[in-house]
């Protein structure tokens, strides 16, 4: 083992001091969770034995189970979809090039400069349309939630480049054995690539659990509230139950830990990918 | 390829057209859904967005008002109020953010140096907290009777607790403190793959120039990093001035209107004052506007100027 130098103790206090405060937060938002609120706000900073009290009152006050089933089967359906269809325009570009669909690809990256915050008077408008003729695709259902975020241009650019680095010949070879089109797109290109599946499916994954703003727009009818709105109506209801919040926090950020543990590997490829906000 | 089309025989060539053509054709319908879905949802209320601002009315009643809406944006207290907000956010968060993602990068890119795997894990794990929870974590350590204030009180550093969340100038700074934890760490992550591409050598032979740590810094980590500082700052510069669910959450634009952001007033306008969609879409517009001049100065400020010109 190499001794420490001297130079660098400056370094590891700097870095343990940030690596504290990245960590303490955590630290107190799982041990609040066990804590009865009146503790929490003396500054207790042991675990306690509130936890299942706590749970309790999350059952019996919140939208919790609710919340959690809508985000799970939102961010399920989303990924799947949003990964097939961005995975097979990504594809095409790539293999099926040509000067036009070129075009369509440079005009699909200029978009990508568009906020969201420009385009939700004018979405909100156009389901409240929707909602007179077709109900179930209008406001306040989940179709409406997915649906205007599936195209997404940055997986199809992901796709794009990283079907730069696949080797064609195999295809070649597929094509003269007789293999149709859609078959060497699902039986040979989806399990080679399944490492960019993986990393694409972290970012949709994240970017569905973290929704907040659209679904509260689209979202009226409590049954269907997905995690963010419950977790903005407790801190909005119930003022102060620090137990109960941080608890409902705690659990919310487990199903994203739990992916970024299995995914681990993938997951640095995939945060390049996500983006703030 | 036309040379060798040339030298097969006319009915070759018809096939081999013939299947250009049709793998073309599948091209075209393996990109079809996508384009379709972008052409409506994005492309269309883009567009929609700007004929909406030039309308104004009470709900869905609009009337053509022309520019009237630009014209009240500037007289609009409240608009002012959150573009300063979001400016602010900008001009602080994220260089803070920014700089001090790069510096961990660094320290962390020293091969000398012991645990580098716990160190960067622990300031990257914030960046895999959802949104929602994060702010409220942080709503609650900066409450009135939150962890901040209590340890603060225990250690007899304040007599009084500090009202973080409800004076205007704490406020903003519980903010910018809860982005910087979310994203410093995610930002670092671009910046140390990036260092790992970089050759050592070049620092071994600006240390036999006499450079010293800092001037390497600035003279040759800064310089080599600029492709990917410039991708952070312009998705961050795009992500601060949407900001929304940590204002809501944490301050819900309070207190008075001091920490509130524009994609939240035009959340307002479209479901809290007296509606007007015209004007909301005005709003959004501007955030538009803002956005597209922001990157493009960026692009601007970080071109390459060193690049020798052909004609000179």
């Amino acid at each position: 083992m190499k001794k420490i130098k001297i130079s660098n103790v400056f370094i590891y206090i700097f870095l343990s001091v940030a690596s504290f405060i990245s960590i303490f937060p955590f630290y107190w938002m799982i041990v609040s969770s066990t804590n009865r609120s009146f503790d929490i706000t003396m500054g207790r900073l042991l675990p306690g034995n509130y936890l299942f009290n706590n749970i309790q009152t999350m059952l019996n006050e919140t939208n919790f189970l609710t919340g959690l089933w809508n985000s799970a089967r939102i961010a399920v359906i989303a990924t799947v979809l949003t990964l097939l269809l961005s995975s097979m325009a990504g594809y095409a570009f790539e293999i099926y090039k040509s000067k036009w669909k070129d075009i369509v690809f440079r005009l699909l990256l200029l978009s990508m400069m568009i906020p969201t915050a420009t385009m939700i008077v004018p979405l909100f408008l156009m389901l409240a349309t929707v909602s007179n003729t077709v109900p179930a695709f209008g406001l306040d259902t989940i179709p409406a939630i997915i649906i205007p975020g599936l195209a997404s241009v940055f997986l199809i650019f992901f796709f794009r480049q990283s079907t730069k680095m696949f080797a064609t010949d195999v295809l070649e070879a597929a094509r003269i054995d007789g293999m149709g089109e859609l078959g060497m797109f699902f039986r040979i290109y989806m399990p080679i690539m399944k490492n960019t599946y993986a990393a694409a499916a972290i970012i949709t994954f994240m970017g569905s659990w973290n929704a907040f703003l659209w679904p509260r727009i689209v979202i009226r009818s409590s049954d269907l509230h997905t995690l963010p709105i419950v977790l903005n109506l407790v801190n909005a209801t119930y003022t102060l139950d620090f137990g109960l919040i941080l608890l409902v926090s705690t659990l919310s950020i487990i199903p994203m830990g739990i992916v970024f543990f299995v995914l681990q590997k993938h997951f640095v490829a995939g945060m390049m990918g996500s983006s703030k906000g | 390829m036309s040379n060798i089309s040339l030298k097969e025989p006319p009915q070759a060539k018809r096939t081999l057209n013939l299947t250009r053509f049709k793998r073309d054709l599948v091209g075209w319908c393996f990109i079809l859904a996508p384009v379709i879905l972008i052409g409506i949802f994005v492309v269309y209320p883009m567009i929609n967005s700007f004929h909406l601002s030039l309308q104004s009315g009470v709900g869905r009643n609009l009337n053509f008002v022309g520019l009237d809406n630009y014209t009240r944006l500037f007289q609009d207290r409240t608009f002012i109020r959150a573009l300063q907000n979001n400016l602010t956010y900008l001009a602080i968060q994220v260089p803070l953010m920014i700089l001090l993602g790069l510096l961990y990068a660094v320290l962390l890119n020293k091969k000398d140096l012991k645990f580098r795997s716990f160190f960067r894990m622990c300031i990257f794990l914030p960046a895999i907290t959802s949104l929602m929870a994060y702010a409220t974590v942080f709503r609650y350590l900066f409450d009135q009777q939150g962890i901040i204030n209590a340890l603060l009180l225990n250690w007899g550093l304040i007599q009084d607790p500090i009202g973080w969340l409800m004076n205007p100038v704490l406020a903003r700074v519980t903010i910018i403190a809860a982005l910087t934890w979310r994203w410093t760490g995610y930002n670092m992550i671009f910046y140390l793959s990036s260092l790992q591409n970089i050759d050592e050598g070049i620092y071994e032979a600006a240390k036999i120039d006499g450079a010293n740590a800092v001037q390497a810094f600035f003279k040759i980590t800064i310089p080599l990093l600029k492709p990917i500082i410039l991708f952070t700052s312009i998705m961050s510069t795009i992500g601060t001035l949407q900001l929304f669910d940590e204002v809501v959450q944490i301050t819900d634009g309070g207190p008075g209107q001091a920490t509130v952001t524009m994609t939240q007033y035009i959340f307002n306008l479209m479901f809290w004052y007296n509606p007007d969609f015209g004007y909301a879409a005005t709003v959004s517009f501007a955030v538009l506007l803002m956005i597209l001049t922001l990157s493009v100065i960026q692009f601007w400020a970080t071109r390459d100027r060193d690049k020798p010109r052909r004609r000179a």
